[in-house]
């Protein structure tokens, strides 16, 4: 995996800090690591966040060690504002920033570039466009990041990151053997470690004293990377290609067997733009296509470059839309892009597709199947629980309103709208696995910007809609990522929300990584377990409790308590989650009792519950139907189906109407 | 030489395995390979895929439509959710097993396993269908349906590499505990197959 072969690379160039936080597509490479921790001598974690990771690597960079960081794209924001600062100061060992971009996106809130971020902060970025380039360019970056005394950016995407393929190791002794072993020789603890000077803090003096020196070493890194063989030109034709990452190689499959007509250039060498190189390429040819996923980063730098030398050369990428401007690119996506190229500039030959078997607009119809979360999942249990609290707090709020509306002779239109509103919550969520309870049937996340910005989104919600309840989902890992600072904003500026922490105790959506409420580090040592509960009382929160998803009835209960109370007030959930624990139990329906309503799997969209005929849009709420039916029409039903999946957990149990789902205990 | 495979199914049906599996074994056959893989939050039940390619060149790990010389697909309707991607006349081996999704989003097509596997059968001469699911889990394990429908693969004859060094890989790759069941699952689809081929 490309993924892998970073680390092994990082291993080769003698990394002795890795730190990160876990992010899809980039885990691995950390992961990979922390396997060959012990035996390399590295010290590795998994740091609280990205910032945090940046920062704790920044400091062994201070003493001379060589240190990687890892992290994906949005995890780069997070870590942006001691970066933009290192800029300047610069480091001393070697610092290295794997970031991993998702165009598509697969598995990500934005599809930022982190090519452009490179260029933003002054910082030399790598793209490799497979494993092995990934492996070579991660030995360079920690090569450039020593000569240069630089932060450099590594960066890759989905296809790089977790792609797989062969890649060949270095050649230093006993590497390859040692690596099958899971054993490698320790790396030498042979930094100078920290020296007094007054580089390394920063002042305004400094930056400007330093920011000369920052954009010179634009012009000699340029220069450089000109010369790197990570640059290749290919072709003799008169249409050049421009490309770099993954879009090189659907390049070049694209034009196969038309390499005549065109002269390839890949760039893998991004930031700052080897401009020489890109010169001599684009003095041999007429016309331009630039072929890249994100941003128009080297369509830009090559405009710039062909406007600055007064070059006779037409551009032909994202700009005049011959390309997406968005999304994940493929060969085929490629060549649609240069055939369209072709007809502009008057060339008869197209590329062509292949032929498949079917064409994709002669597929049938086919159901859509989006992620859910696991069978048996406590965030299930939690956001149902949230749900009929809310239902119950509505029902509530009408039994008080009806008598007093009742009386008020006339009641204006605005209040009526105003009250329309008054019993409804809404509810945010955060990034995790629970973002998956926006889908149906549940429908329970109705806001998710970015780590952390639940809660602190609620506390606005809950100026400009104070008639609403004001929930905040929050999951253990990201409580400590970036939940923690506006748990204090909501006690210092008195927000009215309810704070609703999931805590299954791992970071689940990228792959089960311990965090710093468990109380096992990343090499999988004991340390000091960190209490959500007491860090929210301590921050001052009166109303805390701790619950564990065991029934449903009582995560109900302290779900509307919580709501009910004034002032923040929090509940943490603790319970497990199943991707990583086994369960002895699991449940089944008694086919004497259950009517066949499918309400257990109409409510919870829980991917153990299957009803023969298909789940049934809406989800809706009408137990009530099923209990009017008489008994004839029920032994017609088609009774819903526990799969072997179930993991036991009886919320369908507890919410069956006619107690039909029983728990048992099994042998796994 | 290139040969492209394409396995597709649902997230916890071993996709990811099958196909490192694969490509492990085209690699010992002294072939590039490239692989796609999604995981992440295709985990959850949602559709999977995995691209494999393997041949004499690098390259980009994604199949182009109409270019994959075998179809994997451990569930009928992601099966011919990737259908596009298979080329004409290539192998598609199909898992008849049913998976329904377990909710159905509003404007969500009804899912139809057999009209599915009809659909499959008129447009692909040459399919093997068989319930891999039930074949694994007489074998032992229906969790093995993933590497049931390699022993179909090597049954066949179509791979570029024997299938001795697959099951070489296999040996090496499958935890001890595991080890047994996957091989009786592998041996009896591939026997199965070797009856209809
Ligand atoms: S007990 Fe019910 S809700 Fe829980 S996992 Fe099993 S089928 Fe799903
Ligand atoms: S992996 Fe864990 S947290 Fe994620 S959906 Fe499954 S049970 Fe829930």
């Amino acid at each position: 995996m490309g993924n892998e072969a970073i680390a092994l690379g990082a291993i080769e160039a003698g990394v002795q800090v890795a730190t990160g936080y876990p992010g899809t597509p980039s885990t691995e490479a950390l992961e990979t690591i922390i396997r060959y921790a012990k035996s390399g001598g590295i010290y590795t974690e998994w740091s609280s966040n990205e910032k945090v990771a940046l920062e704790t690597a920044v400091g062994a960079a201070y003493s001379g060690a060589k240190a990687l960081v890892t992290m994906k794209q949005v995890g780069l924001n997070v870590a942006s504002d001691p970066l933009m600062s290192l800029s300047y100061i610069g480091v001393k060992g070697a610092l290295v920033l794997l970031v991993a971009d998702d165009p598509g996106p697969h598995s990500s809130q934005t599809e930022q570039d982190t090519r452009a971020f490179g260029h933003f902060a002054n910082l030399p970025v790598l793209d490799p466009a497979t494993p092995q380039e990934a492996y070579e360019l991660t030995k360079l970056a920690f090569e450039l990041s020593h000569e240069y005394e630089i932060p450099v950016i590594l960066r890759t995407t989905t296809r790089v990151s977790h792609g797989s393929g062969d890649v060949e190791l270095g050649t230093s002794d006993g590497m390859e053997a040692g690596m099958e072993a899971g054993q490698i020789k320790p790396v030498a603890w042979d930094f100078e470690g920290f020296t007094r000077d007054r580089r390394w803090t920063i002042f305004p003096r400094l930056t400007a004293e330093r920011h000369p020196w920052l954009e010179g070493l634009q012009v000699q890194l340029s220069e450089r990377f000109s010369a790197l063989p990570y640059n290749t030109v290919s072709g003799q034709g008169k249409i050049g290609i421009m490309a770099s990452g993954v879009s090189a190689l659907y390049a070049k499959e694209a034009i196969r067997g038309f390499e005549d007509i065109f002269t390839l250039f890949r760039i893998g060498t991004v930031h700052p733009f080897p401009e020489k190189a890109a010169l001599d390429f684009l003095k041999g040819v007429e016309n331009l296509i630039v072929i890249e996923e994100l941003d128009p980063y080297l369509e830009e730098e090559a405009l710039k470059l062909i406007g600055k030398e007064h070059l006779q050369v037409d551009i032909y990428g994202k700009k005049d839309s011959f390309f997406p401007v968005s999304g994940e690119y493929s060969v085929d996506l490629v060549i649609d892009g240069i055939d369209k190229v072709l007809e502009a500039v008057g060339i008869a030959s197209r590329l062509s597709h292949a032929s498949p078997a079917v064409l994709r607009e002669e597929l049938p119809p086919l159901p859509i199947r989006a992620p859910t979360l696991c069978a048996g999942c406590m965030h299930r249990t939690v956001f149902y629980a949230f749900k009929q609290a809310a239902k119950q707090l509505r029902k509530e709020a009408k039994a008080v309103q009806a008598p007093e509306t009742a009386h008020a002779e006339q009641t204006s239109e605005a209040s009526q709208k105003v009250q329309a509103v008054q019993t409804d919550t809404i509810f945010s969520g955060d990034i995790g696995c629970y973002t998956l309870g926006n889908a149906h049937p549940l429908n329970m996340v109705d806001t998710c910007l970015c780590m952390g910005a639940g809660v602190s989104i609620a506390g606005g919600l809950s100026r400009t809609n104070p008639e609403a309840k004001h929930v905040a989902f929050i999951g253990d890992s990201t409580f400590f990522h970036s939940g923690i600072p506006a748990v204090v904003n909501a006690v210092y500026n008195e927000a009215d929300i309810t704070l609703a922490v999931l805590d299954n105790r791992t970071t689940a959506m990228t792959g089960h990584q311990p965090h710093p409420g468990i109380g096992v580090t990343a090499l999988g040592s004991s340390s000091k377990a960190i209490d959500i509960a007491n860090v929210v009382r301590s921050c001052g929160f009166e109303f805390v409790k701790t619950v564990e998803v065991e029934s449903l009835a009582e995560c109900v209960e302290a779900a509307r308590v919580a709501m009910d109370f004034r002032g923040p007030s929090a509940v943490v959930f603790k319970g497990k989650c199943v991707g990583i624990t086994k369960s002895d139990k699991r449940c089944v329906i008694d086919p004497e009792l259950c009517t066949g309503c499918g309400f257990c799997a109409k409510q919870l969209g829980c991917p153990a519950l299957a009803l023969p005929g298909g789940v049934g849009e809406g989800g809706a709420d009408n137990a009530e139907n099923s209990e009017n039916a008489d008994n004839e029409e029920n032994a017609k039903r088609e009774k819903p189906q526990i799969l072997d999946n179930c993991s036991g957990c009886g919320l369908c149990a507890e919410i069956c109407p006619s107690g039909a789902i029983k728990t048992e205990e099994v042998l796994r | 030489m290139k040969f492209d495979i394409l396995i597709a199914g649902v997230g916890g049906q071993g996709v990811v395995l099958a196909s490192r599996l694969l490509a492990l074994t085209a690699m010992k056959a002294g072939f590039h390979v490239s692989t796609a893989e999604t995981i992440g939050m295709s985990q959850r039940e949602g559709s999977v895929s995995s691209h494999i390619r393997i041949g004499d060149e690098i390259s980009g790990s994604l199949i182009p439509a109409g270019q994959a010389d075998l179809l994997l697909g451990l569930e009928p309707a992601e099966t011919v959710r990737n259908l596009a991607f298979l080329k004409k006349g290539g192998q598609v081996i199909v898992n008849s097993h049913e998976i329904p999704p377990a909710s159905k989003p509003p404007g969500s097509p009804d899912y139809d396993p057999e009209g599915l596997l009809s659909f499959l059968k008129a447009s692909c001469p040459g399919l093997l269908c068989l319930d891999f699911t039930k074949l694994a889990g007489e074998a032992g394990t229906s969790k093995a349906a993933n590497v049931a429908m390699l022993g179909a693969v090597a049954g066949t004859g179509v791979l570029p590499f024997s299938k001795e060094t697959l099951q070489a890989v296999l040996e090496a790759e499958i935890p001890e505990k595991y080890r047994a069941v996957n091989s009786t699952a592998f041996e009896r689809a591939m026997e199965e197959v070797s009856g209809i081929c």
